[in-house]
């Protein structure tokens, strides 16, 4: 059995990157992706389990085994085929997908040894398949005639529109924002997503048949009920997303320099402010920031704000064990010079006489008994205030749903929290025939997530039409 | 793609501009505003929605050139488009039969303030308009607004036109001589609208203001446009753009406002200059 010694001997194959002092330059991607021999290297790790807990842990059930099988064959072009009958973004969960809780987390392999780079695999058959130019259009169908409405272009929504599109019937995806994607456009910076692969997995739903209204605001220019009532639609899925910032709600938090994640996100993503002034809006480029947060949004806006040619600091008032990014993030944005300040809680920004930025009162932090969540829950060290010199803050505190669609649909059952109410099984909402999935319904949770909600909501809705 | 169906300056740098958005004219109410972007690198930026046509499907804005977007706006005339145009946003404002409701309006707010008066005088109230421009050639909208109101004033700075002095002033003195205003309406650049909110806060009238603050989604997506309302924060595209001004904190707005402008000269610089040579025109 020299095979399976072999297997065994094989390390997890790591991927090639741009080096730290040259990646702040610039705001290419910093992974550059398994050639074909890494591949099919880091895919001869995977024993192709009969019962693969991997796929179980897949929020979209992707069967894994199969596209890695084909990867060792060197059947690439199949291997993306394979992942794309479970999952329509397979370029972008490659990439921002958080596998070590999810499919790589369950690795068998990674009992004894380091588990198989899955998602690693799964954005190298997607990359391959896009730079061949060889994306595939599925036989669709025949047309049931039911028309359905989709509100919002982030993942969510895409992957409803793509799965509904690929069950016959015909979907409409409106969008606020001048281009699809949501949060893979506004929020997730260029360097860990490249636009371009967020472009070309929607020109793929477009040439399967789906049809995109941008700058269209669902509650604005047409209701829920206008839209099935009116505007001839059998059914509708509510994608809106968590797209309204938290704020900490200290003092001076309305001075010129703080901003949300989202407004710094944004400006730099999808207005692509750090082209400016090729692109109009204006990058915010200072010098001295903080971040307050310690989640995936804040490693970006921190890891943003250093290639814009700031001095960065994030503020986080747990310990390291407790930030809630992925660990990848962290290590990333500490190779290229983020610095971290944990167990810092701040209490008020200060400025000057015009309302700008010249620092922030922070107080030490130090763990105490466990809290609800399971966390030993930070208390403040007496007399431990300290000022951090500062021009700019970005809070990166997390979002709350988006308001609009709820308010402007009063029957539509919503939580104290904001969030949309839908049945876990269906994600049917106290509407019949309307249904929702991602941040709206979550909270604020993560790409994939509201891609295995959007899911459930399509095989509902499928059913739903053909009742 | 969104067509600009007709262009005009009704006064100088003040630019009527008409652009087909049968989605938008179809819900557009008083008070709201659109998110327009000229092409696929331009800003997002707000404009007051000052008037619609549903039968037509057009919206008319009020462009004033004072950056690079609206620069780039400024420049297309009939028949070309715009890359985005997303509206209508924000709180439409409140149009109740009040009485008699005031509306002071100066600059873009001169245009903004057409569409309340004609909804306000169809809630059956009677409508005084009061108008301020530094000087008469500025003054812009006279018989749309003749039309919409049941009294219309005109105020210059300089005194070359109408009643000297700021539109408020008329607002001040019908409340000294004890006149009714059962509500006022500001709309013009912040200076003028505070000065609006500190003039009848003596009187008790309420009084509401369009606040336009940095803004980038519109959708309550940036929190950019955050204004502090009664010791509230509150975002300003979903929860206004109307406040009332007696609780607006102007001091943090005022500033707020121009957080911006250093880089906004820095594009501007880059931008070719429209009317030729920089500098005094009138040097040979």
């Amino acid at each position: 059995m020299a095979q399976a010694v072999k297997k065994k001997d094989i390390p997890r194959q790591p991927m090639p990157e741009q080096a730290p002092e040259d990646r702040i330059t610039n705001f290419d991607e910093v992974p550059y992706g398994f050639t074909e021999e890494l591949a099919m290297l880091e895919a001869m790790r995977c024993i192709l389990c009969k019962n693969p807990k991997c796929v179980a842990a897949c929020p979209v059930n992707i069967d894994i085994p199969g596209f890695v099988a084909l990867l060792q064959q060197g059947k690439f072009l199949d291997a993306a085929r394979k992942i794309k009958q479970d999952n329509a973004l397979p370029a972008v969960c490659g990439r921002v997908c958080p596998q070590e809780e999810q499919c790589e987390g369950s690795c068998v392999i990674g009992l004894k040894h380091e588990p198989v780079a899955i998602g690693r695999l799964e954005r190298f058959a997607a990359d391959y398949e896009r730079h061949l130019g060889a994306v595939a259009i599925p036989e669709l169908p025949p047309k049931t005639g039911k028309r359905v409405a989709v509100v919002g272009a982030g993942p969510a929504g895409l992957t409803v529109a793509g799965d509904l599109t690929l069950k016959g019937h015909e979907v409409t995806v409106f969008e606020a924002l001048q281009e699809p994607g949501g949060v893979l456009m506004y929020g997730i910076p260029e360097f860990r997503l490249p636009k371009e692969i967020v472009r070309a997995e929607v020109d793929y739903l477009k040439k399967l048949g789906v049809r995109f209204v941008m700058d269209y605001v669902v509650g604005r220019n047409a209701s829920i009920r206008e839209l099935l009532d009116d505007e001839g639609y059998h059914s509708v899925f509510i994608g809106t997303g968590a797209g309204l910032p938290s704020f900490m709600e200290m003092p001076g938090e309305n001075l010129i320099g703080v901003y949300s994640a989202n407004e710094y996100l944004t400006r730099a993503n999808l207005m692509k402010a750090y082209l400016f002034p090729e692109y109009d809006t204006p990058p915010i480029r200072r010098r001295q920031i903080a971040v307050i947060g310690g989640g995936n949004v804040a490693m970006d806006a921190a890891r943003t704000a250093l290639r814009l040619g700031g001095d960065v600091t994030v503020v986080y008032r747990r310990a390291r064990e407790q930030m809630p990014g992925r660990a990848e993030e962290i290590h990333h944005a500490e190779q290229e010079g983020v610095k971290l300040r944990l167990l810092t809680n701040p209490i008020r920004v200060l400025g000057d006489k015009h309302h700008r930025v010249l620092g922030m009162e922070c107080i030490q932090m130090e763990l105490g008994e466990p809290d609800d969540s399971g966390r030993r829950r930070p208390v403040p060290v007496k007399g431990s205030e300290f000022v951090m010199d500062l021009d700019t803050v970005i809070v990166a505190i997390g979002n709350k749903p988006n308001p609009l669609v709820p308010r402007t649909t009063p029957e539509l059952q919503t939580t104290k929290w904001g969030t949309v109410v839908a049945d876990p099984q269906t994600m049917q909402t106290s509407i019949p025939g309307v249904f929702a999935g991602g941040d709206i319904v979550s909270g604020a949770a993560t790409v994939i997530l509201a891609m295995g909600q959007g899911r459930i909501a399509a095989q509902a809705m499928d059913r739903y039409l053909r009742a | 793609m969104f067509e600009i169906v007709s262009k005009r300056e009704v006064a100088p740098n003040v630019h009527e501009t008409v652009i087909r958005a049968p989605a938008i004219a179809k819900k557009a109410r008083p008070g709201q505003f659109v998110i327009l972007m000229v092409d696929e690198k331009s800003e997002r930026v707000p404009y007051t929605l000052c008037d619609w046509d549903r039968g037509a499907g057009t919206v008319t804005l009020i462009v004033q050139e004072v950056g690079q977007s609206s620069r780039k706006l400024v420049l297309l005339r009939a028949g070309d488009h715009v890359a985005h145009l997303v509206g209508p946003l924000g709180v439409p404002l409140e149009i109740e039969p009040f009485g008699t409701v005031a509306l002071a309006a100066g600059c873009y707010g001169i245009g903004a303030v057409l569409g309340i008066a004609r909804a306000m005088k169809a809630a059956g109230n009677r409508v005084i308009t009061i108008v301020e421009a530094d000087s008469h050639y500025l003054h812009y909208f006279r018989s749309e607004l003749a039309a919409a109101s049941d009294e219309l004033i005109q105020t210059t700075i300089d005194g070359s036109d109408g009643i000297k002095g700021h539109s408020i002033d008329i607002v001040k003195r019908k409340l000294e001589n004890g006149e009714q205003l059962d509500r006022v309406i500001a709309v013009g650049c912040l200076f003028m609208m505070m000065l609006a909110g500190n003039a009848t806060k003596p009187f008790g009238v309420k009084t509401l203001v369009a606040l336009n603050p940095i803004m980038l989604d519109g959708t309550g997506m940036c929190g950019a446009c955050r204004v502090s309302i009664g010791g509230q924060t509150l975002f300003a595209c979903v929860d206004g753009p109307f406040f009332d001004a007696h609780e607006v904190d102007w001091d943090e707005l005022r500033d707020r406002r121009v957080a911006y402008s250093d880089a906004e000269i820095d594009a501007v610089a880059r931008t070719d200059a429209v009317h030729g040579r920089r500098g005094n025109p009138c040097v040979p």
